[in-house]
């Protein structure tokens, strides 16, 4: 089980800021095409990737990291701090 | 090393004081302040959405990559989330150095890795309109002038 969590706009075209899911995915991508199948909605929020950032497990990381013994993964657009 | 994220306002003149007495040997001190700027549809309110517990993990690295990169007595970090307002102060860095060169550039440098390695997300909301900030590639290649050869 894999806490997926969604920020800013990723969030709101999701329509919900977390999902727990049970999955297979290897890599970060596998994960993508995994929620995008889901419904229109995901396959909305992943339509650009350019655009979007994610970290793993609170780290900020790459679409093909691993997600071996990942807990959490959390998908937002790029950061505006400062 | 002081680092804060709050939803409360802070007083920056109160925080700058507290910082530069409790440094030892210092003889210099720079100070930031970012404040909420008003845009030209007239700002309602702006909302800053961060992710709780990266977002500490990743100001901790930030100040610990400058505290190894140059020779720093300190450094302080407070960033706000949740609604601001025009002329709110949103974050301040302070860093205390020997030398003002070295508290010059840890405090650019922090906040230059701020601006788009923290996860922190800002909302505009005006009159007309509500949207999310965009990043700037400028903030982005930034960054860049930091790499280390």
């Amino acid at each position: 089980m894999i806490d997926v969590l969604y920020f800013a706009w990723v969030r709101e075209r999701i329509g919900h800021p977390k999902d727990q899911i049970e999955t297979g995915a290897a890599t970060v991508m596998d994960l993508i095409e995994e929620l995008r199948a889901k419904e229109d909605r995901y396959e909305a929020a992943f339509a650009d990737l350019s655009a979007l950032r994610v970290a793993v497990d609170q780290e900020l990381t790459e679409f093909d990291a691993s997600l071996t013994h990942a807990k959490e993964v959390a998908f937002f657009p790029p950061m505006t701090g400062g | 090393m002081d680092i804060r994220v709050q939803e409360a306002a802070f007083d920056f003149g109160q925080e700058a004081q507290n910082f530069a007495t409790r440094q030892m040997g210092m003889g210099a001190i720079v100070t930031f302040t970012g404040i909420v700027r008003d845009v030209a549809a007239g700002l309602d309110v702006m909302e800053i959405e961060h992710y709780p517990g990266m977002t500490e993990k990743a100001l901790t690295k930030i100040a610990e990559d400058a505290a190894s990169r140059w020779d720093l007595g300190d450094i302080a970090i407070i960033h706000r989330h949740g609604k601001l307002y025009a002329q709110d102060m949103i974050m301040m860095v302070a860093t205390a150095s020997a030398h003002r060169k070295d508290a010059f550039e840890a405090a650019e440098f922090l906040m230059d890795y701020l601006k788009s390695r923290a996860p922190f997300w800002k909302k505009e909301q005006t009159r007309e309109a509500q949207d999310w900030v965009a990043a700037k590639d400028e903030d982005e290649d930034a960054l860049t002038r930091w790499d280390e050869d």
